[in-house]
């Protein structure tokens, strides 16, 4: 199989290159525009990103290992990320996973079998004083309670 | 209470357009330094503030960019750290979401200060708004002609470009942070040679908190010694956010002047502790900052104040923990973080990060004994000083202090477990 960018994304990627002094630099957001336009980097994207940049392929799979916002597998729909550092923990963080473990009847790393949920615990998303902190895909829900949590899942369709 | 500068936009409506930014006297700092000033004279202003680097390390920010050879084989940079990840720390986000242009302002003033025409700033991942405000806000910037080639007519030509990480505590570590902006995972670099001297793609950088550059524009319009006078008496070196978390009343970001007593900040700003319980401990600067007993409390909030109490200021950010608080549970968060976030290059933070969490884990489940307290100690004590970036010491500042300032509840801890 062969991947490419859409001739759309091939613009925003040739607007990238420009951007920067060396064409390595451009990893970090050709990744970003290839996990927007195929939601995982499989190996072939990994390939695909490569030759797109000229770098070695063990550079690009070392980056998709590396940051934790790179998906290597496929995520729900929502990705219910869950801040569980200092500062939620202290206001009930630890409360709110076990809420959304029991309701979604998965764990922390897990999906629901229907693909639409994905739930992780994340370290400091920045948001500390509103917490507990949830971010699902790009939006954040502070001061988090249960309640809210329950709100929030009959939402999300 | 003087007047917001640093936060006077936050929560304000469309502050972070060009039109309200200008309205409210935005880019007169930049016009100012680029047609009334030499570079030197911007760099010595910004010596007189008494400006110190608000990403954690407290470095003088006059006296970094004096370091940047003017003469140098390759170009130079200014990389501007946007990635935000000390637990605690929420003050940057605000800056960059409501007042991006303050930072635009900044970077060009720095760079025409260092000689610099090409500027990145690194955001982390999630700050997604942060992003489009900070691209909207150069792509403003470029059609003013304020960025671009010969700016005000006056020959000098700066790019600037967001740069979006991708999740990883590390990156925010200075030479992390230049891995990362070169594409490569974030793993920091052997220090010398410094990133004044070879940094970004090799040649000289500059690298700022976005706190502190935000807070230049300010001082290049109102003058240094005006921004030093902000600070607390005999202290000076301006107003500083402290972002607030933990047990308070009133969680929130609160603009002070540098100095401001630790407790002020606590039972004045931040409203006391919730539901009037007694304090029992609290971080002063990010979480990578020994812990403070309430005893402690009526310190500046002061690089050298915090230092000699051996804690530090870090990035000011302010955790603060009611008597009920379960320290194990929390020393284990931040072990658990530290051991999560540790990139794997130097040994003793590798394994000893591990290690220690492990143990605080088993403490924690009740299979602890009173001799493990001493082996955390003694792992962090190996940690300590033989690592290649800070990120090891940074472990230990929390371990270290947990462990030996409220020994007694661990001790109790492990004999009759939690409460
Ligand atoms: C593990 C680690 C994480 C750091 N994270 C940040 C960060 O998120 N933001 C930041 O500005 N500085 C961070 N720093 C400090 C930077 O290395 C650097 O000192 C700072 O960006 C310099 O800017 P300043 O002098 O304006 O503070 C971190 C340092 C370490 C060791
Ligand atoms: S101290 Fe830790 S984070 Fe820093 S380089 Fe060594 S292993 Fe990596
Ligand atoms: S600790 Fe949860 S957002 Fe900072």
């Amino acid at each position: 199989m062969t991947v490419a960018f859409s001739e759309k994304t091939k613009e925003k990627f040739k607007a990238i290159l420009a951007k920067y002094p060396e064409k390595g630099a451009a990893l970090l957001p050709t990744m970003w525009l290839a996990q927007k336009e195929f939601s995982v980097i499989t190996p072939e994207v990994e390939e695909y990103v490569a030759k797109l940049l000229g770098v070695p392929l063990v550079r690009v799979h070392e980056v998709l290992t590396f940051y934790t916002m790179y998906a290597a597998k496929p995520l729900g729909k929502y990705h219910l990320q869950l801040c569980t550092n200092i500062s939620c923990t202290l206001l009930g963080a630890e409360d709110i996973l076990e809420h959304l473990k029991d309701k979604l009847q998965i764990g922390a790393g897990e999906t629901t079998p229907d693909k639409k949920f994905t739930l992780s615990t994340v370290e400091c998303l920045g948001y500390c004083g509103t917490a507990p902190v949830l971010q699902v895909n790009d939006d954040f829900h502070e001061n988090l309670t249960t309640k809210k949590v329950d709100e929030l899942l009959t939402k999300l369709k | 209470m003087p007047k917001p500068i640093l936060s006077k936009n936050f929560g304000k409506k469309n502050a972070h357009s060009l039109g309200v930014y200008i309205q409210d006297g935005g880019y007169e700092a930049m016009k100012k330094a680029l047609t009334e000033m030499k570079p030197e004279q911007i760099i010595q202003e910004v010596d007189k503030s008494g400006l110190k680097g608000r990403g954690g390390a407290g470095f003088p920010v006059g006296k970094k960019w004096s370091f940047i050879p003017k003469e140098a084989p390759k170009p130079k940079y200014l990389v501007i750290n946007a990635d935000e990840g000390e637990p605690g720390t929420y003050k940057d986000r605000p800056i960059m979401e409501c007042d991006p242009h303050a930072v635009v302002e900044g970077a060009i003033i720095t760079c025409f200060a260092v000689g610099i025409h090409w500027a990145g700033i690194y955001v982390r991942g999630e700050y997604v708004k942060s992003i489009e405000r900070l691209e909207g806000a150069i792509n403003e910037a470029y059609a003013k002609g304020y960025l671009g080639k010969n700016i005000l007519g006056m020959g000098f030509d700066l790019d600037m470009v967001v740069h979006r990480g991708a999740g990883a505590y590390i990156c925010g570590e200075e030479t992390g942070l230049l891995e990362s902006f070169e594409g490569k995972k974030g793993q920091p670099r052997m220090k010398p040679p410094f990133p004044a001297i070879v940094g970004l793609f090799q040649g000289p950088t500059v690298i700022n908190n976005v706190e502190s550059i935000a807070a230049i524009p300010h001082i290049v319009k109102n003058g240094g010694e005006w921004f030093n006078g902000l600070g607390a008496p005999g202290i000076g070196g301006g107003v500083k956010l402290f972002p607030v978390s933990g047990h308070v009343k009133k969680p929130g970001i609160y603009e002070l002047p540098m100095g401001t007593p630790l407790r002020e900040i606590i039972y004045k700003h931040a409203g006391g502790i919730r539901g009037d319980k007694k304090l029992k401990a609290v971080i002063p600067g990010g979480a990578s900052a020994p812990v403070l007993k309430p005893e402690e409390i009526d310190v500046p909030m002061e690089y050298a104040n915090l230092a000699k109490i051996g804690s530090m200021m870090g990035s000011g950010a302010v955790i603060v923990m009611d008597e009920d608080t379960d320290l194990v549970k929390t020393l284990r968060v931040l072990m658990c973080f530290y051991a999560h976030e540790s990139c794997g290059k130097c040994t003793p933070c590798r394994e000893g990060t591990g290690w220690m969490a492990k143990i605080i884990k088993r403490i924690e489940k009740g299979e602890g004994e009173s001799a493990d307290l001493d082996t955390i100690v003694s792992i962090a004590n190996g940690i300590r000083g033989r690592t290649l970036c800070p990120l090891g010491d940074a472990a230990v500042g929390p371990a270290l202090s947990f462990v030996t300032k409220f020994r007694q509840e661990f001790e109790d801890y492990i004999k009759v477990g939690a409460g």
